[in-house]
């Protein structure tokens, strides 16, 4: 849909260098093209124009002009003006000087606050901590019965006086009743409200002063648009919001609004949502964010994601493997599984820089069930098979295809795809030891022993792809 | 405007979409009307014009669009007094919002058929409170309605539905969470018939529009429906929430990739955003905004009206100026 800014810096600068000489005429078009992308990924319009100032400053002073890539190094000022203002460091929940920990969460209708709740009570757990919940919201119905039915999933308590009870009543038996059990730290989930609804936020502030919360969530949706700002200021402005909860960042929004909060408020994001389930909840890293609004895919949490799955041993020797051309269907269902357990491909997709915006379309058709059905025809073969691929004849094929449900085709296609497949890593394998190969790895990609080579080569929908972000990382170099 | 009367079924009572806006217009800017108060046409009130409507979500692309056609018009027609310009840019705005409404197909109820309405949108967007938003609706017209408690996966959403129906007296078809909503609409269609229901109105769980497997499930649900009632569900409604920004666009673009979607409701009107991304949706996809919801009442809702939208909202008429 919207194209990524490093896209059109890149297009913006490529045009322009055909001409050798770049004016400041040049540059102010470039700016254009920031402003646009960041109105474009929501950041407040305010915002966005001292955005520009600074990052237009910075560029005339720092040689964009003279430099033979000045697209990169446009976009690299934008970066990292980007993470300046997101908050250079991620800044972990406050510790209160005596227990319990208290967390109001606060926010808009709809904003994600119960489920947020819930997935901080599970990450908190995790920790080795004993959480409570407080169903404080006694106006939708039906919350606190979602809170306690979320409490029973997790299999977290959850504390609740149901709906005929006043909200800082609830708050402050909830605080009494966590001190008298040993529940720390409680999370304390009040109903949506609009930040001009004088009486609910007057509510708010009651609660605050009651129970004298550790910190003050704003629980805010990454869709938001302009009104982000006006909605976060006025929750600010009454009630002191100490950290940004931005939930339902598993969408294609681009978050702009976490941009204009934190330039605007000074409230640093602490967390964001990014999924339906209950442990999908992250502690927020600036450059990553700074990354999406530029389109620039997340490298890290993707290698952070791949870390989790595989030991750094295995992937050498798996490698090694692929290298030599042995790689065999054994070892590709294995890969399988693993990716599995990244996450959704979709999800995964999007955080491979360069794919972001060009595979928005493709996108939309990779989904997760494509791996069952190769799954289940690799399950279908016997080891032997699996070893040995190129020795499935026509009855072995029909065999397969049957006892997976598919048709002879599939099985086909799965086959010839994966001796492509094993043809290009005999490639590659045959590049590295010529030397070649290091410098076609985008930089990102080399850093921690290798991580992507070996879980995400295989799967074969992206192999295709592969050469597309390896050549955009070696242009912006 | 007279076009889109036309389309409006004449034995319906005038909801008023005034009364819904009373709330929003309160924090709402006249900027734009004040921004006209001046004595000359200059660049800066074109300038100041492009921020105000990026301010209200109208998003880049059409704010820039709607600014240099309003410059083209003021320079052709050699236009001095900015009190005409205003109303240009006034006239243009509904026209934008009148080419999508343009496209609200007349509907019909069939005795004995259920008229089926599944609605969709993203998470967190007023989906169920919608739902009891226009069951209350169509109540008013003398309709039987049934609800269908298809949003099986958030944890609530079957008790939240249920409570609504018991204020509105009106019967849920619900199953267990985690149950297939397959399931569910299937023994909604089927009770509706026996029941000789007129309205039957499904819930559906929230899901973005980039989960591919979600969205499958949307067209499913709609299969069930057609295997009882051909032409179900006659009403497909995104709901959008007016906060949203320019994401707004991309979810309805995908949502009516996957589940023709008949109409839009922009809900959450109350708060103090502009709903400015049903500019960029009219134009882009030129699917009609039907209904505005206003509140957390099961009667604050409103028929959308591109003049009495753009008035409200981006004029404040009827503020006494």
């Amino acid at each position: 849909m919207f194209e990524s800014l490093s896209d059109r810096l890149n297009e913006t600068f490529g045009r322009l260098s055909k001409k050798g000489r770049l004016t400041e005429e040049d540059v102010d078009g470039a700016m254009r093209e920031v402003r646009r992308a960041l109105l474009e990924a929501d950041v407040n319009f305010k915002v966005t124009k001292d955005f520009v100032a600074a990052v237009r400053e910075r560029a005339v002073g720092q040689d964009v002009l003279r430099s033979l890539t000045p697209a990169q190094t446009a976009i690299g000022i934008v970066n990292e003006e980007l993470v300046r203002v997101l908050g250079n460091e991620r800044e972990p929940l406050r510790v209160p000087d005596r227990p319990p920990q208290i967390l109001l969460m606060v926010g808009l209708q709809g904003s994600g606050k119960t489920t947020h709740s819930g997935k901080l009570a599970l990450h908190l757990r995790k920790e080795g901590r004993n959480p409570l919940l407080v169903a404080a919201d006694v106006y939708r119905p039906a919350a606190v019965n979602q809170l306690q039915s979320l409490g029973k999933q997790i299999n977290i308590p959850v504390y609740e006086e149901g709906t005929g009870r006043n909200p800082v009543d609830i708050a402050g038996n909830a605080v009494r009743f966590a001190i008298d059990r040993g529940h720390n730290p409680v999370i304390v989930d009040t109903a949506g409200r609009l930040q001009i609804d004088e009486r609910l936020m007057q509510e708010l502030v009651d609660i605050r002063d009651r129970i004298r919360p550790t910190e003050i969530l704003l629980v805010a949706d990454a869709m938001t648009g302009q009104e982000a700002v006006g909605v976060a200021q006025a929750f600010h402005d009454r009630l002191g919001v100490t950290g940004l909860v931005l939930t339902k960042m598993d969408g294609d929004a681009r978050g702009g609004a976490a941009l204009s909060i934190r330039a605007v408020t000074g409230v640093p994001i602490k967390f964001i949502g990014t999924g339906e389930k209950l442990d999908a909840l992250e502690p927020f890293y600036p450059e990553r964010l700074a990354g999406r609004i530029l389109g620039m895919g997340d490298v890290l949490s993707l290698i952070e994601r791949a870390q989790e799955q595989t030991d750094e041993k295995e992937a050498q020797k798996l490698q090694d493997r692929m290298f030599k051309g042995q790689f065999d269907l054994e070892d590709f269902l294995d890969q399988l599984q693993k990716i599995k357990k990244m996450g959704p491909l979709s999800q995964l997709l999007e955080m491979i820089p360069g794919v972001g915006s060009q595979l928005r379309e493709a996108k939309a058709q990779i989904s997760d069930d494509d791996y069952k059905h190769v799954e289940a025809i690799i399950r279908s073969m016997t080891p032997y098979e699996r070893r040995h691929p190129d020795k499935i004849g026509t009855s072995r094929k029909r065999r397969i295809a049957l006892g997976s449900g598919s048709e002879r085709a599939d099985v086909n296609q799965l086959l010839s795809q994966f001796k492509q497949m094993q043809t290009m890593m005999g490639q590659f394998g045959a590049m590295a030891r010529k030397g070649k190969l290091p410098a076609d790895l985008p930089l990102d990609l080399q850093a921690p022993g290798g991580g992507l080579g070996g879980p995400m080569a295989p799967q074969p929908r992206q192999r295709q792809r592969q050469p597309q972000p390896a050549r955009k990382a070696r242009r912006r170099r | 405007m007279v076009l889109n009367r036309l389309f409006r079924r004449r034995a319906e009572p005038d909801v008023q979409i005034d009364q819904g806006l009373e709330k929003t217009r309160r924090g709402v800017f006249l900027e734009i009307t004040r921004l006209f108060d001046r004595s000359v046409l200059d660049e800066e009130l074109y300038e100041d014009l492009e921020m105000l409507l990026i301010q209200a979500d109208v998003g880049w692309d059409v704010s820039q669009k709607l600014v240099a056609e309003l410059r083209e018009r003021v320079d052709r027609d050699r236009i001095k007094d900015p009190a005409d310009a205003r109303e240009i840019l006034r006239q243009e705005m509904i026209l934008l919002l009148e080419f999508a409404t343009r496209n609200r197909k007349v509907k019909i109820l069939q005795r004995g058929v259920p008229f089926v309405i599944m609605v969709v949108g993203v998470n967190g967007v007023g989906k169920t409170t919608s739902i009891a938003k226009l069951a209350a609706y169509h109540q008013r017209f003398g309709r039987s309605v049934m609800l269908a408690a298809g949003d099986t996966f958030r944890a609530a959403a079957i008790d939240q539905l249920s409570v609504w129906g018991e204020r509105l007296k009106v019967p849920v078809i619900a199953h267990q969470q985690g149950a297939d909503p397959g399931a569910v609409v299937f023994d909604a269609m089927q009770a509706a018939h026996a029941r000789n229901i007129d309205v039957l109105i499904v819930d559906t769980a929230g899901r973005l529009h980039t989960k591919y497997n979600l969205m499958a499930e949307l067209e499913k649900l709609r299969k069930i429906m057609r295997r009882h009632v051909e032409t179900a569900p006659q009403e497909v409604l995104l709901v959008i929430d007016a906060t949203t920004g320019q994401n707004g666009l991309i979810q309805a673009q995908e949502f009516a990739k996957s589940v023709d979607i008949t109409d839009i409701m922009i809900a959450k009107l109350d708060g103090t955003a502009k709903g400015g991304i049903a500019f960029s949706v009219a134009k882009e996809l030129g699917t009609p905004i039907s209904y505005v919801g206003t509140g957390e009442k099961a009667t604050d809702l409103a028929e959308f009206r591109p003049d009495t939208y753009v008035d409200s909202l981006f004029f404040g008429v009827g503020e006494g100026l």
